[in-house]
């Protein structure tokens, strides 16, 4: 049961760094590998601003979501979009998206260690709190229960409101969204931003139970990565469901077996999904 | 140029980097056994990945495999060097066909995470395997070789990733893997096996990596699966191959020479920088040189041309 429950949580805050990226690559179509680093980023400000300020990191997020919001949006705008408009092919794009943001992404760590080059880690809800018969520390509890009220939010957005249908049909079919006047360049910076902004979001959270360095958001982005293709491609409902599987096998794996052996599982799922079902759990396209 | 002026160009100028541990030593030597070994991996790497486009960051993960081996051969076994920088390649591209039967069926995407965490992943498994049934934490690594014979190893690999891909240039397979480059489609139309093409090819990558992995071995002197297993060699190999260019052969020493030499100078003065610039040279490549500095002179040459 305790493996269950903090299982659980665990895969919460993965769930909302998953949306993010899901966000990103399902809609505007690129492959966003700096996506750790704005996890980390996220996580840094709300230790900054705990340390600094002793503000709560649930403020921290108020903050933090604007933020990372402007700064996809310009990253997006100055550096991605011109590949966009260079590439002869999707291929193309593909190659260009990665290297770029892998570039995007050193550079970043770069930033964050010329920052802060020590672990950040601090006491925030350390207590621990009972429930269903097992004791949980207040922070995950807390961090899983606002990744589900954002990724709540999200959801009904997405899925109820005008936007958020414009937004899907760009992930259907950019060309037919054209058609239909969406503006398909505005949609795509824009599910960007967002993408980037629930990342960091999911960062701020994380941070409150997970210790953090500069260099850690690689680990971040493959494990977003695992998720979003475990659950298929731009469907947010299977990459839900993708994160807590891998919260509950990772927390299994290490309460069981031995921590060291939670990427080697996190591996493990990773490989039997793409040969098995390459589109996903939920999927049902082409890989 | 005729053919036997060529032929002695070359020769002349393999002798005088065969030469060349006579003439240095110290930091100089280092430094060219580096490029030595930047040279073989990111040549093999530009072999695979320059004409399918997959971009593969398991480099870190052969070489890993490579150096481990040697390592725990001599440590936890008592076997010699020689046996295990034999057995090391062979066993790394087994590893590597199964790796590329099990992802590059899949689209480029999927490939470059797989083999991004690949060397991660061994990484922890053969740390946990080491902490809890081999014993020994760290592994030593005592030869009598020196620098120059490492050196001189390097180039005989290096000499054999070149002759090997001058015979794929010419070879059915080679002229199959510049159709399946330009187009997959096409290829698997005209009949060619495109995903053994790419194993295979991605098999000799990997056994390359080992034995370039299992030969610098002796420099560390001391091993864990931490040291060797390094994620940012993956990433090195792949800037320089890109930055030299990958359409052609002598493509990636192009890169090579330059970066190591400014990565030199980086990690000697600036180190907290390293990653910084890793990154910055990512983008410059992706959005200024895009094929390379050999793209780059071929477009040049192009454009004075009448």
């Amino acid at each position: 049961m305790d493996v269950v429950i903090s299982g659980l949580l665990l895969g919460g805050a993965y769930a909302l760094v998953a949306m993010g990226l899901n966000l990103q690559y399902g809609v505007a179509r690129i492959m966003n590998l700096a996506n750790g680093e704005i996890l980390i980023l996220g996580g840094l400000a709300a230790f900054w601003a705990f340390v600094s300020f002793g503000l709560s990191p649930l403020l921290t997020l108020v903050i933090v979501a604007p933020l990372a919001f402007i700064g996809s949006w310009a990253m997006y705008r100055l550096l991605l979009r011109p590949l966009v408009r260079r590439a002869k092919s999707r291929g193309q794009l593909e190659v260009d998206s990665i290297l770029a943001t892998f570039g995007i992404s050193f550079f970043l760590v770069g930033v964050m260690v010329s920052l802060r080059a020590e672990y950040f880690t601090y006491s925030f809800l350390a207590t621990p709190v009972h429930m269903l018969g097992t004791t949980v520390a207040a922070n995950r509890l807390v961090a899983a229960l606002i990744a589900a009220a954002i990724g709540g939010a999200l959801y009904v957005w997405l899925n109820r409101s005008r936007p958020g249908m414009a937004v899907r049909a760009v992930a259907v079919s950019p060309e037919a969204a054209g058609l239909v006047g969406i503006d398909v360049d505005r949609i795509s910076a824009f599910a960007f931003a967002l993408g980037g902004a629930v990342t960091a979001l999911g960062g701020c959270l994380i941070s409150t139970f997970v210790t953090l360095d500069a260099s850690s958001g690689v680990i971040f982005t493959m494990k977003a990565l695992i998720i979003v293709i475990m659950g298929g491609v731009g469907d947010i409902r299977g990459a839900i469901i993708a994160a807590l599987i891998l919260g509950l096998v990772e927390t299994a794996v290490a309460t069981i077996i031995d921590p060291g052996l939670t990427l080697v599982a996190a591996y493990a799922i990773f490989l039997a999904v793409l040969l098995f079902r390459p589109q996903g759990l939920f999927g049902q396209g082409n890989a | 140029m005729p053919d036997i002026l060529r032929g002695g160009t070359i020769l002349l100028a393999l002798l005088a980097v065969a030469a060349l541990p006579f003439l240095v030593d110290g930091y100089w030597l280092s430094i060219a056994v580096t490029i030595m070994m930047y040279t073989a991996l990111a040549t093999s790497w530009a072999l695979f990945s320059g004409p399918t486009h997959y971009i593969a960051l398991s480099t870190g993960a052969f070489y890993g495999i490579g150096g481990y081996l040697v390592a725990t051969g001599m440590s936890d076994f008592g076997t010699s060097i020689w046996t295990m920088m034999a057995i090391a390649p062979f066993l790394a591209a087994l590893l590597a066909g199964a790796i590329g039967i099990a992802t590059l069926r899949l689209s480029g995407v999927y490939f470059v995470i797989f083999t991004l965490g690949l060397a991660e992943m061994i990484r922890n498994l053969v740390s946990w395997v080491q902490n809890n049934f081999l014993g020994s934490k760290g592994l030593y690594v005592l030869t009598e070789l020196e620098e120059r014979h490492i050196y001189w190893m390097l180039l005989a690999v290096t000499l054999a990733v070149f002759l090997f891909g001058w015979r794929l240039g010419r070879s059915r397979m080679g002229f199959a893997l510049r159709i399946l480059g330009n187009d997959e489609e096409v290829a698997r139309h005209v009949g060619i096996d495109t995903a053994r093409t790419k194993v295979l090819l991605f098999m000799t990558t990997g056994f390359f990596a080992a034995l370039v992995g299992a030969i610098v071995a002796p420099r560390y002197y001391y091993i864990e699966p931490n040291v060797v297993f390094s994620p940012e060699l993956s990433f090195l190999v792949v800037i320089m191959a890109l930055l030299g260019g990958t359409r052609r052969l002598y493509g990636p020493l192009l890169g090579v020479i330059p970066f190591t030499l400014l990565w030199e100078v980086v990690s000697a003065s600036f180190p907290s920088a390293t990653t910084m610039v890793l990154g910055l040279a990512f983008l410059l490549i992706v959005y200024l040189i895009p094929d390379g500095v050999t793209g780059l002179i071929e477009k040049l040459g192009k454009r004075s041309a009448p």
